[in-house]
């Protein structure tokens, strides 16, 4: 039937443009891990996307697809507690929420041995990397909520509006920070500063006294 | 639904899913260590109106080398040992666009750069944004606040990203004043103790010396 072939081939296009969707990418050696680094407030959700091809050195090009192709995912918290590290195919989604504020490491590195056989292998590796409100998929939730279009925007803007005040509480923890790094650093130059003055007059005058004794008995003084 | 119909309307969902996948940001840290080079690519359709943004967060004198280069390799923006800029651009033609990260002048200092590459407009809200009415007052209050907010998001992220550099600089002097006093203290001591022997020693050479010669 004309309607279902026209349907099917739309739903081909659509799923080969979903393909093109991951836009960035770059290139990774076999062994390589590649980390990227997320500073993002607490409670905020990561999500990642991510697409890999294999160079082939027959024809010259990135294949499409390879299944079989691995990447290992592997994700620490500002305390370098591992939070998430897994194993994903040739394309995979992670996602993550942050409990403690701070710079949060994504590390991606491929461990597929298939490569070992490409020597020189190179691997493009598409990824985007969505963080807090960016995560939301809007359409989803109004059909999910059953949201009229200006319910919609408002809860758009809600979400925006929640995450300036995360990371405003976040910059309030980020300054605390360089507050109490900045009266250290103080303390420490005054602590040292007497102590290398004191150090300094007490040598002084151990060494006067010492030489003193010393050429007294050479009898030279 | 007649079969054209139906035909249609796919093409449609199609076309609209396509021109939403073509509008996208991203926007990446990374560590670049010393003497390397980092490059990212990105397919753009030709019209695209494109922004690269880019800030180098820690390292060294916290610049970097950055050059944007077009699918038949005419070079659309370089730079050398920039601490951070913004570079604006119309795509000319379909294909991959490529940028390149440098820190090969650098022999020791890695770098952490941060940087934004944002690809035509953001998507709409609705897949049917398709309107045949104009957005009422309501619906146009609330984009402009959207946009609004998206410039208040955008300049939080500058001003994070200031704080960090300004915080690894302090905690940089307050490890450095450490190690430094306390490796001046043992050479003030060291150097003191070590003064009186030598002169001592010198003393007792020469009374040696002497008697020697005497004899």
């Amino acid at each position: 039937m004309a309607g279902g072939g026209g349907l099917r081939a739309a739903v081909a296009a659509l799923v080969l443009a979903a393909w093109g969707a991951h836009g960035l990418y770059f290139h990774i050696g076999e062994t390589e891990k590649r980390c990227f680094i997320e500073e993002i407030p607490d409670e905020t959700m990561v999500i990642g996307n991510y697409r890999t091809q294999l160079w082939d050195k027959q024809s010259e090009a990135f294949l499409p697809s390879t299944p079989g192709l691995g990447m290992h995912v592997e994700v620490k918290d500002p305390d370098g507690k591992v939070v998430l590290s897994r194993q994903y195919g040739s394309e995979g989604r992670f996602t993550f929420t942050s409990h403690t504020p701070g710079e949060h490491q994504i590390c991606l590195h491929s461990n597929s041995t298939r490569m070992a056989l490409f020597a020189g292998g190179k691997l493009r590796v598409h990824l985007d990397i969505q963080v807090g409100e960016h995560t939301n998929n809007y359409p989803e939730i109004a059909a999910k909520d059953k949201l009229t279009e200006l319910q919609l925007r408002a809860r758009q803007l809600l979400d925006q509006v929640e995450q300036i005040q995360k990371e405003q509480n976040y910059q309030r923890y980020r300054e605390e920070r360089f507050r109490m790094t900045s009266e250290s650093t103080n303390q420490r130059v005054l602590w040292w500063s007497i102590a290398q003055t004191g150090i300094l007059i007490l040598t002084g005058i151990w060494q006067m006294r010492h030489l003193k004794s010393f050429f007294e008995a050479k009898k030279l003084v | 639904m007649p079969p054209r119909g139906c035909a249609a309307a796919g093409l449609l969902l199609v076309l609209l899913v396509l021109r939403a996948c073509a509008a996208r940001a991203s926007e990446i840290t990374f560590e670049l260590p010393d003497n390397a080079k980092q490059c990212f690519y990105e397919e753009i359709a030709q019209g695209t109106k494109c922004t690269l943004e880019f800030q180098v967060i820690t390292g060294g004198h916290y610049d970097v080398d950055c050059r944007l280069e077009d699918p038949d390799g005419i070079v659309l923006y370089k730079e050398m040992k920039k601490q951070y800029d913004s570079f604006t651009f119309t795509a000319s033609r379909n294909g991959t666009y490529k940028f390149c990260f440098s820190n090969e002048f650098s022999t020791f200092t890695h770098k952490t750069v941060y940087f934004d590459f944002q690809v035509g407009e953001d998507p709409p809200l609705f897949p049917s944004e398709n309107r045949v009415t104009a957005l009422t007052q309501m619906e146009s209050a609330c984009v402009s606040i959207h946009e609004a907010l998206k410039s208040v998001i955008d300049y939080q992220t500058h001003f994070r990203l200031r704080e960090a550099q300004g915080r690894s600089r302090a905690e940089d002097l307050n490890t450095r004043v450490a190690y430094w006093s306390i490796g001046e203290a043992i050479i003030l001591l060291v150097v003191s103790i070590g003064q009186v022997f030598l002169l001592k020693s010198f003393f007792s050479d020469k009374r040696t010396t002497t008697t020697r010669v005497g004899s």
